[in-house]
């Protein structure tokens, strides 16, 4: 049994605009220790999918229409708000993007790690700070024993990352869901967060999901990948699957407007037009608009993600009737 | 070697930290541009890496006189930019304009695309008031944006066609240079290889000369001829954009480009990579000698005791390292 298991999640925001559908119809399951990525443009559904998963999404004005999210058994959607609080923060925990943001400024920073072990666990004060102290130093604090009294503001940007880590993992929770935990971050210091959070989940045999934008983390990172446009997966497979076979148009325009996957000073392609604007109803497959190999059938009807083998599965109707896509 | 456009030589732009709301004390000193000697030549696109802090764009914003120098001089085309009254600045500027990293910032958002394009146009009264209309539909085009949208505002466009209204307006003065600090960083991978095109054409097309600022390494190769690195306020190597790139000498450029995660699985997993501790250091406090000491894995006594300068490695290649023969 998969550790967490999402089952036709739709995550919808009622505005003054229309019905924004953030996460349409999106289903997925991560195994124990497994680190899956989920990749994506900016409004693609990616951190929604997992803010829904956390309980995080706002009501209102958002809404999850349906859909389960089995963890370990537990829907997660449907279940007690008790039973929630209880896996929350404890069994499966959350890093933020933005870690200047995600920690109280006016709060010690060691009160803010020790909070979720006082929480959930039946452990003293004195206990919880001496906890807190080990995962400073796992995290690679150096000095950690006066630093974990300092204010968020005394650490630098990789530092507090490193502060939001130790914060999330010190419940020791089979779930990490990683929200593009280093983008806001320079490369030297996104190199030393990564290995962290690859380090640590070693130790603790947890599952990571690794949201991110960027394709050069995902391929160190995770074992699977899964990419998301406009509020749905179109491709799912095993990172070097992904990287070497991908199917879906979307997928291989990505790569191919990626600098570092082309030959230098060669135009890159770029995927024409804008992402759709998901407050519309789209009869037909989202990308079909900047598709190159869009026919009128792909307007009509909405692409189920089809299964091309055990591991690999995709959302384009062109691949799944067995047509070979190549470039004009 | 192609004749110069523009020299920078010893350029040094400090910032006071004062204190104290009345009487204000100068307690400091940030040296955010820190002696910097460049020579950039007619018609080349010159990349400009390093880490968030390291100077920059303070360095981009010195060219332009938007922040006045504390020593060393600029000179474009001849004249000496630090010593010009304002109307000498008003005219250099004709040949010297800048696209800034956020699109959402830089535009006014009470100014139509019309009224954005045409005040330079109107300033230095290039044009004629009745062939405004004419040439700003002429610059939209240039860059791949529609005349009929001329009388919308900033907010009713996206953020790639907001950042081509900033080329535009860069280029509403036929400039011969363009600094470009940050242009893609703010934008998500399909729009940011639309710019990196667009970019690329109009610097061929318009014999421009382009200075790239950038944090991703990736990026600035692919579209950079030569590429200085800085750290800490001081250009630590300056090369052939491949060559500094995929044969890096500094062992902080080694790090940097070992830093970054490569889009592919089978080589992410395996190639060595250097982790640097820590984080970048204080432009308020640099360390003494090479600044890059305290995390170099190469460091001696003698890195200490003297900041070294830019060295030919090489007929292309200048290096700052004290240990560059010693260097494996």
């Amino acid at each position: 049994m998969p550790l967490l298991n999402v089952q036709d999640l739709r995550t919808h925001f009622h505005t003054r605009n229309g019905i924004y559908r953030a996460v349409d119809g999106v289903s997925f399951s991560v195994e124990r220790g497994e680190t899956l990525g989920i990749v994506g443009e900016s409004g693609s559904g990616k951190s929604v999918t997992c803010y829904s998963i956390m309980g995080l999404i706002p009501q209102p004005p958002g809404r999850i229409v349906s859909g389960t999210a089995f963890f370990d058994g537990i829907d997660l959607l449907h279940c007690s708000p008790r039973q929630a609080r209880s896996i929350r923060g404890k069994r499966v925990s959350m890093i933020f993007q933005d870690p200047m943001t995600s920690l109280n400024p006016f709060v010690r920073v060691s009160e803010q790690i020790i909070e979720p072990l006082l929480i959930h666990e039946n452990i003293s004060r004195r206990d919880a700070l001496a906890r807190a102290l080990t995962m400073l130093e796992a995290v690679g604090i150096n000095d950690a024993a006066k630093r974990i009294h300092y204010y968020p503001h005394e650490f630098s940007g990789g530092m507090r990352q490193r502060v939001m880590i130790a914060m999330a993992l010190i419940t020791k929770p089979e779930l990490l869901i990683a929200d593009e935990p280093t983008t806001a971050l320079d490369v030297t210091v996104q190199a030393q967060i990564l290995e962290l959070i690859g380090k640590m989940q070693r130790e603790l045999g947890m599952a990571v999901i690794f949201i991110t934008h960027d394709l050069g983390v995902v391929s160190g990172l995770c074992d699977r990948v899964q990419v998301m446009y406009a509020g749905r997966i179109v491709e799912t497979a095993d990172t070097r699957t992904l990287f070497k076979d991908p199917r879906h148009p979307y997928t291989r325009a990505l790569q191919r407007s990626i600098p570092a996957l082309q030959s230098k000073g060669a135009e890159l392609y770029t995927i024409p037009g804008l992402p759709p604007d998901v407050s519309k109803n789209i009869p037909g497959c989202a990308f079909a608009s900047r598709c190159e190999f869009a026919t009128d059938r792909c307007a009509a009807s909405i692409p189920e993600l089809i299964a091309l083998d055990a591991t690999h599965a995709q959302a384009c109707l062109r691949v799944q009737a067995g047509e070979t896509l190549a470039r004009t | 070697m192609s004749d110069s456009i523009l020299q920078l030589t010893d350029v040094k732009t400090h910032f006071p930290i004062t204190r104290g709301f009345l009487v204000k004390r100068h307690i400091g000193t940030v040296k955010a541009v820190d002696g910097v000697n460049l020579t950039v030549r007619r018609g080349e696109v010159l990349g400009l890496v390093g880490e968030s802090g390291c100077g920059k764009s303070t360095l981009a914003r010195t060219i332009l006189q938007l922040v006045p120098t504390t020593g060393g001089t600029v000179v474009l085309n001849g004249r000496n930019l630090g010593t010009s009254s304002d109307r000498e600045l008003l005219a250099a500027r004709r040949d010297l304009q800048m696209v800034f990293q956020d699109p959402y910032a830089s535009l006014n958002p009470r100014m139509t695309v019309f009224a954005t394009l045409a005040e330079p146009l109107l300033v230095h009264r290039v044009c004629a008031t009745e062939d405004v209309a004419a040439r700003v539909a002429e610059l939209m085009r240039l860059v791949g944006l529609a005349p009929r949208f001329m009388q919308k505002y900033p907010h009713e466009f996206s953020g790639g066609q907001r950042q081509r209204i900033a080329i535009a307006r860069a280029l509403a003065l036929e400039p011969k240079v363009i600094v470009a600090d940050e242009p893609v960083s703010a934008l998500d991978v399909s729009i940011q290889a639309q710019i990196l095109n667009l970019l690329a054409q109009l610097t061929k097309k318009m014999n421009l000369t382009l200075i790239f600022i950038a944090h991703d390494l990736s990026v600035v190769k692919h579209i950079s001829d030569r590429v200085a690195v800085m750290y800490l306020g001081k250009i630590v190597e300056l090369g052939l954009a491949a060559d500094v790139i995929e044969r890096p000498r500094h062992p902080y450029t080694r790090a940097l480009v070992s830093a970054i995660p490569t889009p592919n699985p089978d080589t992410e997993r395996t190639r060595q990579r250097i982790v640097l501790a820590g984080d970048p250091p204080s432009p308020i406090n640099p360390p003494a000698g090479c600044a890059f000491h305290p995390r170099c894995a190469y460091a001696q006594a003698q890195c200490k005791l003297a900041a070294p300068a830019l060295m030919a490695d090489g007929p292309t290649r200048e290096v700052a390292c004290v240990r560059l023969a010693d260097l494996p």
